[in-house]
Order: C-alpha cells, then structure tokens, then sequence
C-alpha cells in the first residue's frame, strides 16, 4: 500500500468514528438510552453499505478506504459487546441476548441485501 | 441535539484514525485465508473488546471523569479498531461456500468471546483497583 493509501486509511478512518458518534448521539435523543438502538443501528446500516460494497467489486485501493477504513471504523464490535454486558448487568438478560443475536442475524441479512443491491448496480 | 463539542469530536477522530490504521495493518500483515476461520477479524475484537472494557470501567467509574480520554481510547480507538461489518460480510461468505457450521461457529465465538472479554476485564477492573 502507498503512503498516501496509509494517510487515507487515517483520514477516513476517523470520520468513520465521528459518524458512528454524532448518529448513536442523534439515534439515543429520538429513543433514549435503555436500550442500545444507536449501536443497533449504526451496525447493520454498517453491514449494508459494507455489503453493498462488496457486490460492486471495488479496486483494492477503494475497498481498503470506503470499506476497511469508513465503514470498518463506523461499526463497532467492541461497544456493542459493551452494552450487551451492560444490560446483563442491569438484570435485562432477555434484551441483552436479543440484542447479540438479533445483530447478528439483521445484520447478516443486510449484508446479503446490500451485496444483491450493489452486485446489479 | 446536544452542543457539539469540537474537541470531543476531535478526540474521537484523532482515536478512530489510529484504530482504523492498526485494523488494516494487522489485517495486511496477517494476511487472512480466504474459507478459513478469519482470526484476524476475531483477535482484533477480541482484544478490542478488553481494550474497552478496561477503559469505560476504569475511567468512568474508578478515575475522576476526564472529558476527552473516553472519546479518544474508548469511542474513537476502540470503536473504530474492533469492527462489526466485517465480520458480517465474512459470515456471508461462509454461507455462500455451505459452510452453515463455520458461519454460526464464527457468529457464537466472536459473541462469547468479546462477552467474556468485556465481562472479565470489567470484573478485573473493579476488583484490583489500585494495581491497575
């Protein structure tokens, strides 16, 4: 990868955290805090654009800065095991389960919609 | 919406711009192979997910709170290191090769291992307060 490849990652990839920032910010002020719609969201928006990337058959310069970089950063594992545990904490097991599989099964499935979407674009 | 603060913003892009960097740098260095178990993916989040857990613990509920640490190593680094979307298109993949058992194998041990993670750092974290 080229320097100015490297520079890009960098760049984009802190966009890709503010955008993740101001939308759970935006997501929390419309439903509240006492579930974590705003990660919710955020990941399989995410998992969307990220699929619908991979249907478009991008370069690898592109496919490292729009998918690895932007959207890799804008969704977020880490935060959303996070708030998981934090729900269990708070005696919500039920939501908290529905909130590590349901993600995972919307978020697979967007994935694939975005993926149909991009590959006849 | 809430005033935006530029420097907490600036804070999180600065961490999410170191984060994004290692994740590609890891993911070039080890280089994953295609149909197998993606372990690049699964150790950065992993350890992603200690990384978080040990600073939303410490600095929320152990320090006094500083505004721009939590920004700038948990939403920023943290968030933008660890990746979601990833690993949904990797389970994609899977599906796509029939590889049904390997797809909701990946599924369940990224969840069980970032849940452990998070839940033994964060048990850590509060118990040896003053070595950490």
């Amino acid at each position: 990868m080229t320097d100015q490849i490297w520079v890009g990652v960098a760049l984009i990839g802190g966009l890709g955290a503010v955008a993740r920032f101001t939308l759970d910010g935006i997501v929390s002020e419309w439903f509240g805090r006492s579930l974590p719609l705003g990660t919710f969201v955020i990941n399989i928006s995410g998992s969307f654009v990220l699929g619908l990337l991979t249907g478009l058959a991008l370069s690898a310069d592109q496919s490292v800065l729009e998918g690895t970089a932007a959207i890799g950063s804008y969704t977020t594992f880490s935060t959303w095991m996070l708030e998981t545990h934090r729900l269990g904490e708070d005696g919500q097991i039920w939501p908290g389960i529905a909130n590590a599989v349901v993600s995972v099964v919307v978020g697979v499935a967007a994935a694939a919609l975005g993926r149909v979407i991009g590959g006849r674009a | 919406m809430a005033r935006v603060d530029s420097r907490e913003l600036g804070a999180i892009y600065v961490g999410g711009a170191v984060g994004a960097v290692l994740r590609v740098w890891l993911g070039i260095k080890f280089t994953p192979v295609s149909g197998s178990w993606p372990w690049v993916t699964f150790a950065i989040n992993v350890t992603g997910s200690v990384a978080l857990a040990y600073f939303a613990t410490r600095l929320q509920e152990r320090l006094p709170q500083s505004t721009y640490r939590r920004p700038l190593l948990g939403t920023g680094f943290c968030g933008a290191y660890t990746t979601f979307s990833t690993m949904q298109v990797e389970i994609l993949k899977m599906l796509d090769h029939g590889r049904l058992g390997l797809a909701a194998g990946y599924g369940a041990a990224s969840i069980a291992a970032g849940y452990t993670a998070i839940w033994a750092t964060t048990a850590f974290v509060r118990r040896y307060r003053v070595i950490v």
